[in-house]
């Protein structure tokens, strides 16, 4: 009797680790669909880099002390997140909160840089609507800053909910789920600095 | 459910310490290697595309735990997939276009063929 009930406790917690590793699962090949969404952009801007139209060159438009600046941020970010998640083991939830926090402060200050950015871009006749090559240059980037934005909505909600839930077994899958969406935003970053930026000022 | 239940939760901070450490050390070094003028103006972009791929897999390493143990495999598996698909795609379209580019633009019609047209 007393094996059976310990086979079966067994069981479910095999069973509950089992849905929760298919939650990340999913969620993982979800962000495989979303590079693929990526790829496209960046092989229409590695079509597209180089007819600007007689319009202003990468080389001309950005400034890598700015980007480089960007790049920490998200990178910090990505870093604190990655402490958030460690405080978890311990089950400290104040801990957990402050960092989440803090990642959601370099988030915000990363997406305020980028949208200056933009500004500065536009306001200096170099909108999207001025050549292939800016055209690419903002659906690429943009997009990644649209789901950075998305990140930082998902963090505010996560927050509230590690607040007045605490830190059970369903709050801790949906954390790993938007650390794993948080790192992702950080790799595509990786190749965005490479290949625009970087790449483009050559 | 287990405290390790998903492949990013529960681990350790010097963990992530070491990854933040790489990241930021292949940062610089791709951001150096075109504001530094020191590398060659040929290698710089080779360079650039090293130091971004080395720090993508520090990254998937220790910041996404992705890795060749039974729980993780699955995952690498979609995303070996994934990346076969976006050298496709990216290779595939960069490739198609730029001979495209090269053959089918007004500009490349030779003096010849363009005395015949007028």
């Amino acid at each position: 009797m007393l094996h059976s009930t310990v086979q079966a406790s067994h069981h479910d917690a095999d069973h509950g680790h089992e849905k929760g590793a298919m939650a990340i699962t999913g969620f993982w090949i979800y962000l495989m669909t979303d590079c693929l969404i990526f790829a496209t952009l960046f092989a229409t801007f590695g079509v597209l880099s180089h007819a600007t139209a007689g319009g202003p060159t990468a080389g001309s438009l950005f400034d890598l002390n700015y980007v480089g600046l960007e790049t920490l941020l998200l990178l910090l970010s990505s870093f604190t997140f990655g402490l958030a998640i460690s405080g978890l083991s311990n089950e400290k939830k104040t801990s957990v909160i402050f960092w989440l926090f803090v990642t959601f402060l370099l988030g915000a200050s990363f997406i305020w840089m980028e949208i200056h950015e933009f500004v500065h871009l536009i306001a200096e006749n170099a909108g999207p609507d001025r050549s292939a090559f800016l055209s690419a240059y903002f659906g690429l980037v943009g997009t990644h800053g649209i789901h950075v934005t998305l990140g930082l909505l998902w963090l505010a909600v996560i927050i509230h909910q590690v607040l007045h839930f605490g830190l059970d077994a369903t709050i801790q899958r949906r954390l790993a789920c938007l650390s794993l969406f948080w790192h992702f935003l950080d790799l595509v970053w990786v190749c965005v600095f490479s290949i625009v930026y970087l790449g483009g000022v050559l | 459910m287990h405290k390790d239940a998903s492949p990013a939760t529960g681990h350790g901070v010097g963990r992530c310490i070491i990854g933040f450490g790489l990241s930021l050390v292949l940062t610089v070094l791709a951001f150096w290697s075109v504001m530094g003028h020191v590398v060659p103006h040929d290698m710089i972009m080779p360079a650039v595309i090293f130091f971004g791929v080395a720090q993508l897999l520090v990254q998937l390493y220790y910041f996404m735990h992705l890795g060749l143990a039974p729980e993780q495999r699955e995952n690498t598996v979609y995303l070996i997939l994934t990346v076969t698909l976006i050298v496709i795609i990216v290779g595939l379209s960069l490739w198609v276009m730029h001979n495209a580019d090269v053959n089918m633009m007004p500009r490349s019609m030779s003096v010849m063929d363009a005395v015949h047209r007028e």
